[in-house]
């Protein structure tokens, strides 16, 4: 039977957002207050052993991050937050941000404790301008209280903590190009390496994660690694904030150990599809994530039993799609986000999403041959070898899901036919 | 402090970032707010290049990266369509057609009394009731056609 744990939604819905006191009496700040009792390196121990993956969606060890960082001749000397979350199906960070956004504020602070860092910044998506006064309250709240700001619980150690909001530009969610954007201009990706704990804002040593992985450390420091692992799989650490979304019952956010199937998420926890109707497809991560069909619905949320599967957690993004969705019109709809959300520095990517839609268009039109298949999967192949960064590389992880797991609809598109009865096939000679 | 309503309104908001080039995206976010007609207008540009002394080429870059950045006038209140593929799968398409019928205008135009327009966005993170829309800073989802028309009166009461 699946579960839902509240190791870090536990106070969202039940306190005050951004009220110091209330978090306080949450049983928030014990973290820190055991943090500065420690040695840098014991924190960052424990945040090894808790087996916390960068939540962002590259799933990169935390612990591995910090210890790396720290082993660095120059320390980092800003931590940055990455609340960019605009892969489309996720709004976990949203819930973090406007329900609990001391617990991001207290993780961060504790990063910086390790670092001695004294500048931070949250850069938050524009789309959620909405969520300035909370997220500024919290943070003077903080500053109020002295768990933030100079000489923190007079232990000597400062630390301010800066909003900058985005405008628009889902490929600022790539951590480069969000410093490029903190910076005040284009939020264009940078080449890497040098890598952001060498090279990253003002050209100095940056810490950068996402809303949920800072949101696991002061669990993860209060209660040590081992436990928080413990919640999780021996490849995986502790919880996920899955956002369902798309034709299930009960769409919304939550926190699941890992090691979860998959099915029992949409239709335990998710109580299933609504109207009847028949699971199609599923797509984890978003929107440049895998669609996979029913046959590996019963793959644990887990990133090793994933990978193993030819899938990929990203965001923790699941988008439900039942038998009333055009396959052909699906990856349409997500090309169409990719041409407007590349940035075009690079051919791959910016002629790319392009000529891929203009060739599903000959599908939903009728007018597609075998042959288009073979030049969706040579551009595909291009993209993914030769863009610049992970979003032009991603693109058409959705195509060549659809292209594999149902090509029976692309090819019945060819004689004519849209089973979903979506596509028009106005080009088709009667 | 002396000049156009334009250029102080400029230099107010440069100020109160404390002349940051850094802050160039935040000071403009402010001046299409206060605009009124939610945009950035080419004099705007040009006074903010001036005044933070970046260069005019560099201004335009930016507001034109950005997709919440419009380099025309718009409505008072921006009706933003959810296209995405959340809201995709869940029926943002009548959404816009319901939208189209109930403002007599297409996606992409603005009523002529100005007080609407009418546009698709990218996902703003309202997929847990999808289909959604948001006007300005504000999520409507669960969408109906009766929901539609009283967000609409409500907006042409305020």
């Amino acid at each position: 039977m699946a579960k839902i744990v509240k190791l870090i939604s536990k106070n969202c819905g039940n306190i005050k957002p951004g009220s110091v006191e209330d978090y306080v009496k949450a049983g928030g700040y014990a973290g820190l207050r055991k943090a500065m009792k420690m040695e840098p390196l014991e924190i960052i121990e424990e945040v090894k052993k808790s087996n916390l993956m960068g939540r962002g969606g590259a799933a990169y060890p935390t612990g591995k991050k910090w210890e790396q960082a720290y082993a660095n001749q120059s320390k980092p000397e800003y931590v940055v937050c990455n609340g960019d979350e605009g892969e489309p199906g996720t709004f976990k960070d949203r819930l973090i941000l406007s329900q609990d956004p001391l617990r991001l504020i207290e993780g961060m602070t504790i990063a910086a404790y390790v670092f001695k860092i004294k500048e931070g910044y949250i850069y938050v998506r524009g789309e959620y301008l909405d969520l300035q006064d909370t997220i500024d309250s919290a943070i003077k709240n903080a500053v109020k209280a002295n768990y933030l700001g100079d000489n923190i619980l007079g232990s000597g150690f400062s630390f301010n903590i800066q909003v900058v909001w985005g405008a628009g530009a889902y490929v600022c969610g790539e951590n480069t190009a969000l410093l490029e954007s903190i910076e005040g201009k284009s939020g264009r990706p940078r080449k890497k390496p040098p890598f952001l704990t060498q090279v990253g804002l003002h050209q100095a040593p940056t810490l950068l994660q996402n809303v949920e992985t800072y949101s696991n450390i002061s669990y993860i420091v209060e209660h040590g690694g081992e436990e928080y692992q413990s919640y999780g799989t021996e490849f995986s650490g502790g919880t996920k904030l899955v956002c369902l979304s798309g034709n299930v019952v009960n769409r919304g956010v939550y926190e699941i150990p890992f090691g979860t199937p998959i099915k029992e998420i949409i239709y335990e926890i998710g109580g299933g599809i609504p109207d009847g109707r028949k699971l199609k497809f599923v797509q984890l991560g978003g929107s440049s994530g895998a669609c996979f069909t029913e046959e590996k619905l019963d793959t644990p949320m887990c990133y090793k039993s994933l990978r193993d599967n030819g899938l990929k957690l990203g965001s923790g993004a699941l988008l439900v799609v039942d038998d009333s969705s055009c396959v052909i019109d699906f990856v349409k709809c997500i090309t169409e986000f990719f041409i407007h959300e590349s940035c075009g520095k690079c051919t791959p990517c910016r002629e790319g999403n392009t000529r891929i839609y203009e060739i599903l268009d000959k599908f939903s039109e009728g007018k597609a041959k075998k042959e288009d298949i073979d030049e969706l999967n040579k551009i595909s192949k291009i993209m993914k070898n030769a863009s610049f960064c992970g979003l032009g590389q991603a693109a058409t992880t959705a195509l060549n899901d659809c292209l594999r797991y149902m090509k029976d609809e692309f090819l019945e598109h060819i004689e004519g036919h849209c089973r979903a009865g979506v596509c028009s096939m106005s080009g088709k000679e009667k | 402090m002396s000049g156009t309503p334009l250029s102080m309104q400029v230099s107010s908001i440069i100020e109160k970032y404390n002349g940051s080039k850094e802050r160039l995206i935040q000071i403009l976010l402010e001046l299409q707010k206060a605009s009124g007609q939610n945009y950035l207008s080419e004099d705007c540009l040009k006074e903010v290049s001036k005044k933070l002394d970046i260069t005019l080429g560099k201004v335009f870059e930016v507001a034109t990266f950005y997709a919440m950045f419009n380099s025309e006038a718009k409505g008072k209140y921006v009706i933003e369509v959810c296209k995405s593929a959340p809201c995709h799968v869940t029926g943002s398409k009548s959404v816009s057609k319901m939208l189209e019928d109930a403002l007599k205008i297409k996606m992409g135009e603005t009523t002529p009394d100005n007080l609407f327009t009418l546009q698709y966005s990218s996902c703003f993170g309202g997929c847990d009731i999808s289909p959604a829309v948001k006007i300005d800073e504000k999520v409507y989802g669960n969408l109906t056609a009766e929901k539609i028309n009283e967000i609409i009166d409500m907006y042409r009461g305020k």
